[in-house]
């Protein structure tokens, strides 16, 4: 069991299981500070529910999870603060449809982590105005385009600072004209440091945002390596298959 | 480079005019069937007189209305008071039967129990039982008040009533919110205090103020117990004087009470399903 200092997350054979079907088997990953990887596979190969996992949504069967050393599977631990300091965006969105734009993003940073509501409107303020949302701050969810809703939707998981960033699936119920403005907020917070696991579809931004991807197989990281190297040469079969119908279906 | 309609949009904007009047003078002339139809029924009725008399007279109508305005202000009293208290007893039912978490199982057995109990018993069975079994018990901190003991009666049937309103609300809001608030930090109490809550009460205030409106029309069933109250000033009236306009009285001024909260309802309808038109949720 390895462990330095900038390890963020780690995950030791994490197993999962929904009613005897063996979803997660034996995944182990290490998530360093600042560092970007992205799962990619199949639908119903594990992603979603290992992020699920990852921010305590679901109960691990079995495995380890540490974050910044904390074990937080261990179930003496407060759940609500581990998950304060995780951000996840969900692909629906989820937006509050009765909170105006800016309320979306300020109610945690308030009610979870004890700003005061100037200090956090303000905050959400300034991140609306520097992603060009500024004109949605008094808007509701619904009237905004999917693409706009989704990047709120990050930017409330973001306001607070999380320690990582879980995306899944962020742009599958997205236009492909919407796709771009999402994709390249999260490139930004890249280039700014932030630490995330992303579950997606789309390749060419996984294999642009990737530090490391991982290949998910039902229920077992199959292949995972640099994004150039795993795409131009998988090794496993399974990888092969994957990538040949994503091209087949001229995703690729 | 004006623009000319062209005749297949003549042709149909003048079809559109002919069926509108054809629609218009279909209503005007149903109406005047219906109403001569009524007229000759109640026409040929021995009785009509008879009945005018005892219901509809000008002259006990004077003499009813005073004592009557004086009980519907009782009336509008325990409405105001009952409307308060079932929406903060509701909530709470609402609460514990949706609660999941097992400590408070008892809480949701009780609110379950309550529920069938108060829900399914006539209310006229409940104020008996409350406004004469009560302060049959002797105890002395209870009030023996007939005003009071009807408002607590009225109370515990329209709590059951409420409390279920608001909990299909609770339920009617998706999980994928309570999931998306919980990934933000916020505990279960907070969750339902500032996502769930919210929205929930909004996707019930139609059937909510039903309710209301039910609750106002049935106060007036306090007069069983013996509080003065418009239909008991209208009953000792009507005693007086064996004519029944009193009752009638009684019942314009309960209707002309429930109006504006009916009305407020159609509003209040209307601006959420506009709203929901314009986001394209239809």
């Amino acid at each position: 069991m390895k462990k330095s200092q900038d390890d963020l997350l780690v995950i030791n054979n994490l197993r999962k299981s929904f009613n005897n079907d063996l979803v997660l088997d034996d995944v182990s990953l290490t998530l360093k500070e600042h560092e970007v990887k992205v799962l990619i596979g199949a639908s119903g190969s594990g992603k979603s529910t290992l992020l699920r996992c990852i921010n305590l949504l679901e109960r691990i069967d079995d495995g380890q999870l540490l974050l910044a050393g904390e074990d937080i599977a261990s179930e003496k631990i407060d759940r609500d603060r581990i998950r304060s300091q995780i951000g996840t965006v969900f692909q629906s969105f989820n937006l509050f449809p009765h909170l105006t734009v800016i309320k979306n993003i300020a109610l945690a940073p308030v009610q979870v982590h004890g700003w005061s509501k100037e200090e956090a409107m303000q905050k959400a303020m300034d991140l609306l105005e520097r992603f060009g949302l500024k004109e949605k701050a008094n808007q509701y969810p619904d009237l905004l385009s999917g693409g706009q809703q989704q990047r709120v939707a990050i930017l409330r998981a973001i306001i607070s600072k999380p320690k990582v960033l879980l995306l899944d699936e962020v742009t599958s119920a997205l236009d492909p004209i919407l796709i771009g403005e999402v994709l390249s907020l999260i490139s930004e917070l890249k280039a700014e440091g932030m630490t995330m696991m992303i579950a997606t579809h789309e390749m060419g931004f996984a294999y642009k945002v990737a530090d490391e991807l991982m290949f998910l197989h039902k229920g077992v990281i199959a292949e995972s390596g640099k994004p150039e190297k795993l795409l131009a040469k998988p090794k496993s079969k399974e990888l092969k298959e994957f990538l040949k119908s994503l091209h087949d279906a001229g995703r690729l | 480079m004006g623009y000319t309609p062209s005749a297949s949009r003549l042709e149909r904007e003048r079809d559109r005019t002919l069926s509108k009047r054809r629609s218009t003078s279909i209503a005007i002339i149903s109406t005047i069937v219906f109403g001569l139809v009524v007229g000759f029924v109640l026409s040929r009725s021995s009785g009509i007189k008879a009945v005018g008399q005892s219901f509809f007279s000008p002259h006990y109508f004077a003499i009813s209305i005073r004592p009557v305005l004086g009980g519907i202000w009782l009336n509008f009293r325990v409405m105001i008071i009952t409307e308060i208290l079932v929406l903060i007893f509701g909530t709470l039912i609402a609460l514990a039967r949706t609660s999941r978490s097992p400590v408070l199982y008892p809480l949701r057995l009780i609110a379950t129990a309550y529920t069938d109990l108060f829900r399914g018993a006539p209310l006229l069975l409940i104020l008996y039982l409350v406004g004469f079994g009560i302060p049959g018990l002797n105890f002395s901190w209870i009030p023996s008040s007939a005003i009071v003991l009807g408002t607590a009666a009225l109370t515990l049937t329209y709590t059951a009533y409420v409390g279920e309103v608001l909990r299909a609300g609770i339920e009617a809001v998706s999980p994928t919110q309570t999931m998306a608030a919980r990934a933000l930090g916020l505990t279960q109490w907070q969750t339902a205090r500032f996502v769930v809550f919210p929205q929930a009460f909004r996707k019930v205030i139609p059937p909510l103020l039903n309710d209301l409106v039910s609750l106002q029309k049935d106060s007036g069933l306090i007069s069983v117990l013996g509080a003065i109250d418009a239909i008991r000033s209208a009953e000792i009236v009507k005693a007086q004087y064996y004519n029944f306009t009193p009752y009638i009285v009684a019942g314009v001024a309960f209707i002309l009470l429930t109006i504006p909260l009916t009305r407020f309802t159609d509003w209040i309808t209307k601006r959420q399903d506009l709203a929901r038109v314009q986001r394209g949720q239809w």
